[in-house]
């Protein structure tokens, strides 16, 4: 938390949801704080608050006005929001295999051309990176990673891809990310990985949470594949290292 | 048990139920129904569970056979019209198809949506309490992506109960009532009324995930790009090119554009069923009149079962004969796929 009590502002989405916002831009101090008042509302169990949703810079907060009116939980959330954030539950770390370049990471030589330096130094650029889920959304497990050092952020392709693969892990702006489901993407691929953030039949279905922490290690292609035929199977791949 | 066979379907039909809320944050859409009340009002029909899993019909025709036995359906949502070997069936009523009957479906006729509700609805199996259909996420029971002609359901047999139909409250008619925000702020007062003073109409690109709209070109105050903020059924956003998208029931649970405004609950049905090319307007309210909205259509949705009638007693739609006689035509006024509109509070 800072040191001063900046209150979010509290913007309506449509009649059964608030928009908590902490920032207009990506920022880790938002992203905690985000978190923070996700743990306290969850903790104060608001008769009528049926779920939230954490973005990078904002708490989606879905409500039943039946139970509950904008104003009344609003009071109630910007109350949460300027007590101490609650403890953070123990952070859990994942490292997640890549298979870097080649047929699964087709922009990596054309990043490290942009960049000026070799498709190995991206990696282990990139390998290098302790990331946290700062949020996930669009489609199921799509975990958006906070953490890219500088000097590998770049803006996104002028003509986004209408379909990347399962499993891709890319860069795009200031972020990085483990794409679970196939499906249209204007990042840059860089590689794949077998782990499925999203497991239907598998406990848990979900693997990352907001808040997760993530490390990246490259395997070779022969690797990915055989992970890729476990992970299939059900198995989860990603090792969950204690932090 | 009986069986219920899909002889013929059209594409955006799937089997949808009341949704699986509550999974958001891991990037999971809630689906369900598009228009829940037709859904509900279908389903109170044949004595389900309101919110049980039904077939979502899009606006071509269907037609489903009963076999193994009988089995007991209805029919609500979009006007169309529908028959039983050639019998012509009233909507929003129940029906029984005797062993190896057809009930067929026509086009939808001012709507999108129809909902087949199976008495003892229909059976799968739940992934996280629900078996609506998500294609993308490869969710949904017992088929999970759209339905097609072959497909096939196991149902219970018809239990013999009295057929019902129920009276649902008069069709609303005038503009999709609106909350502002939550980033109106990225539009001028300009740009905010040319949004609520023109008309516009759906585009024939849209689906369960947005409906794309057709009009004047709003223009942003900074741009389109906003850092990916949280998204709800109904929010408009607003991409670079000016045209806005209304995020429907498979929306992403994120988006990165700005979001001008949000449809409010009990218009949302309504504005599901607009059809495609059909003029319509947006009109803003304050939170709480669309509260005190929201409030009353939970409030109709759980008082469905108290508007159940016999059909025996037929009541004639007095709206559809005075609007024969202005147009000087005849009308069915028992038929209620010939009234105007889709009935919503």
């Amino acid at each position: 938390m800072a040191a001063t009590f900046s209150p979010p502002r509290l913007l309506p989405s449509g009649d059964s949801a608030i928009t908590v916002e902490y920032s207009r831009s990506i920022d880790d101090d938002a992203n905690q704080s985000v978190l923070a008042l996700d743990r306290a509302l969850t903790d104060a169990a608001i008769d009528g608050v049926t779920e939230s949703v954490p973005t990078y810079r904002s708490l989606l907060v879905h409500y039943d006005p039946g139970k509950i009116g904008y104003e009344a939980l609003g009071e109630r959330l910007l109350a949460l929001a300027g007590q101490p954030a609650p403890p953070t539950a123990k952070t859990r770390r994942w490292r997640v295999p890549v298979a870097y370049g080649g047929e699964h990471g087709v922009d990596l030589e054309d990043v490290a051309k942009a960049l000026g330096t070799t498709p190995d130094d991206i990696v282990a650029r990139h390998v290098a990176g302790d990331y946290r889920v700062a949020m996930i959304g669009f489609t199921p497990g799509w975990s958006y990673l906070s953490g890219l050092e500088k000097s590998l952020q770049m803006s996104r392709r002028q003509n986004p891809r209408l379909l990347t693969p399962a499993g891709t892990i890319a860069i795009g702006g200031i972020q990085t990310g483990i794409q679970c489901l196939a499906g249209p993407s204007g990042w840059h691929l860089l590689g794949r990985t077998a782990v499925r953030t999203y497991q239907l039949h598998r406990n848990p279905i979900f693997l990352t949470e907001p808040g997760d922490r993530v490390t990246f290690f490259a395997v070779d292609h022969k690797t990915f594949a055989e992970q890729d035929r476990a992970a299939e199977a059900g198995e989860i791949i990603a090792e969950q290292v204690a932090s | 048990m009986s069986r219920l066979l899909v002889v013929s379907i059209g594409p955006a039909s799937s089997v949808q139920d009341g949704g699986r809320p509550g999974s958001q944050r891991y990037g999971l859409t809630p689906s369900g129904a598009m228009d829940r009340l037709a859904l509900a009002a279908a389903n109170c029909l044949v004595g389900n569970e309101l919110f049980a899993a039904g077939i979502e019909i899009g606006p071509f025709g269907a037609s489903f056979t009963a076999r193994d036995g009988a089995v007991r359906v209805a029919i609500s949502g979009a006007p169309r019209n529908a028959d039983v070997g050639g019998r012509s069936v009233a909507l929003e009523s129940s029906v029984t198809l005797k062993d190896g009957e057809t009930l067929t479906l026509g086009f939808a006729r001012g709507g999108a949506f129809s909902y087949l509700a199976i008495e003892g609805a229909i059976k799968g199996e739940a992934v996280f309490g629900s078996l609506a259909v998500n294609a993308r996420a490869g969710l949904g029971s017992p088929y999970p992506r759209p339905l097609q002609a072959g497909d096939e359901f196991s149902v219970d047999a018809a239990s013999g109960a009295p057929e019902r139909r129920i009276e649902l409250p008069k069709a609303a008619h005038g503009p999709i009532r609106v909350v502002l925000g939550p980033q109106d702020d990225e539009f001028d007062e300009a740009n905010k009324a040319l949004f609520l003073n023109s008309d516009w109409k759906i585009s024939a690109t849209s689906d369960r995930m947005g409906y794309r709209l057709e009009g004047p070109v709003i223009k942003h105050l900074h741009g389109h790009n906003i850092v990916s903020d949280g998204t709800v059924n109904g929010s408009i956003q607003l991409p670079g090119n000016g045209a806005p998208i209304v995020l429907m029931m498979d929306r992403g649970t994120s988006g990165g554009y700005p979001k001008i405004a949000t449809v409010v609950t009990s218009d949302f049905g309504r504005f599901a069923q607009t059809s495609a090319g059909t003029p319509f307007r947006f009109k803003a309210i304050s939170m709480a009149e669309a509260q005190d909205e929201a409030r009353k259509f939970a409030k109709l949705l759980h008082s469905l079962p108290d508007r159940l009638r016999s059909t025996d007693t037929v009541a004639l739609n007095i709206e559809a004969l005075q609007d024969a006689n202005v147009a000087g035509h005849a009308v069915n006024a028992v038929d209620a796929a010939t009234w105007h509109g889709h009935a919503e509070p």
